[in-house]
């Protein structure tokens, strides 16, 4: 759905481009080209760690390693994993969903889900291509110890500790 | 020659993970192609996203000018700069390595550093469809709480960033910008 939408949007207004100005719709195009075939590389090697990772790490490994644990080993497991694994959205929601079902605290699952969503260790070796490596580490790094803050919050909020 | 061994030193880290791939598959054959077959998997999704995805960003870099994008996000832009990242980023759509060419091209078009980094931020965590996911999966309070917390948080993030680093390594990422 999302797709259609972005396809849409995007032939929309390469079209009005096209009508408007043909050269510059042709260098807008060579641009496109040659940002994606120089970040390729990149892509290609996350795309196999990531399989390399989330075969590793399913769904019933991780609820198996934070489904019964609970505490800050618990948290700290799950931000682990939540940093490490690239899950998209609509896996983990329910992913998440169910471990509370089976037990898992809510700061353990809000450690999990906020690093999931704002580390990303796999996709590090594209994030320095674009912003070198020590802004990289840093910002990874804040994030991981700001998603103890939200599970501290979401902990005392929703779990009412 | 020299063209195959650029070639090969780009493509050098896609290939030690094909490497690593093959010698899990050796080991434990049903991990490896299961490893195989996500890849093939992500890079399935990824072709879908990334061609529009970047004739979008080719065609914004032809016809937005510099100056528009300076005044509503450049240095100066004030709290109007900081609500547009975070607008910008929560309606985008995609995994967060979507975000860095578009954080590429909003340096060449002089978007403020702090901007740029609370954009990284918003599209890493409050985006909205996600959000919306969240809601129905994780329940009103918890995605709410998380909402509340993620913003102010990106945005301290952002600038505990620019503190680490300094003005000429800012620089530097954006001159390496012009080249990408």
């Amino acid at each position: 759905m999302d797709n259609y939408i972005l396809y849409g949007i995007t032939i929309i207004l390469l079209f009005i481009s096209y009508f408007n100005d043909k050269k510059k719709t042709k260098q807008a195009l060579k641009k496109s080209w040659k940002s994606f075939e120089n970040i390729l590389p990149q892509f290609l090697g996350v795309i196999m760690l990531m399989g390399i990772v989330l075969a590793a790490l399913n769904p019933e490994t991780v609820s198996k390693l934070i489904g019964n644990s609970s505490g800050w080993i618990g948290i700290i497991v799950c931000a682990i994993i939540g940093a490490i694994t690239l899950i998209p959205g609509f896996v983990a929601f329910p992913m998440a969903a169910m471990l509370l079902q089976n037990g898992a605290g809510y700061m353990q699952i809000g450690a999990f889900v906020s690093s999931l969503m704002m580390v990303g260790v796999v996709t590090m070796p594209l994030e320095i291509k674009y912003f070198g490596k020590k802004l990289t580490i840093w910002r990874n790094s804040l994030a991981f110890i700001f998603s103890f803050v939200v599970a501290f919050v979401i902990g005392k909020v929703v779990g009412g500790i | 020659m020299k063209d195959i061994k650029g070639l090969l030193k780009r493509y050098q880290f896609f290939l030690v993970t094909i490497v690593i791939v093959a010698i899990v598959a050796l080991v434990n054959r049903s991990l490896g192609l299961k490893a195989l077959g996500i890849a093939g998997y992500s890079f399935k999704e990824m072709a879908l996203v990334i061609p529009p995805v970047f004739v979008l960003l080719g065609l914004l870099d032809v016809w937005v000018p510099r100056e528009i994008m300076m005044r509503y996000m450049g240095e100066g832009s004030g709290l109007k700069g900081i609500i547009l990242a975070i607008i910008i980023g929560s309606a985008a759509a995609g995994p967060l390595y979507g975000a860095f060419p578009v954080a590429a091209v909003f340096m060449k078009k002089g978007v403020k550093f702090s901007n740029i980094l609370i954009f990284i931020g918003a599209w890493s965590t409050t985006k909205i469809p996600m959000f919306l996911f969240e809601l129905s999966a994780l329940g009103v309070p918890f995605a709410v709480t998380r909402l509340l917390v993620d913003i102010p948080g990106i945005i301290i993030i952002a600038y505990a960033l620019q503190l680490v680093i300094s003005k000429d390594e800012i620089d530097e990422i954006y001159k390496k910008a012009e080249s990408l």
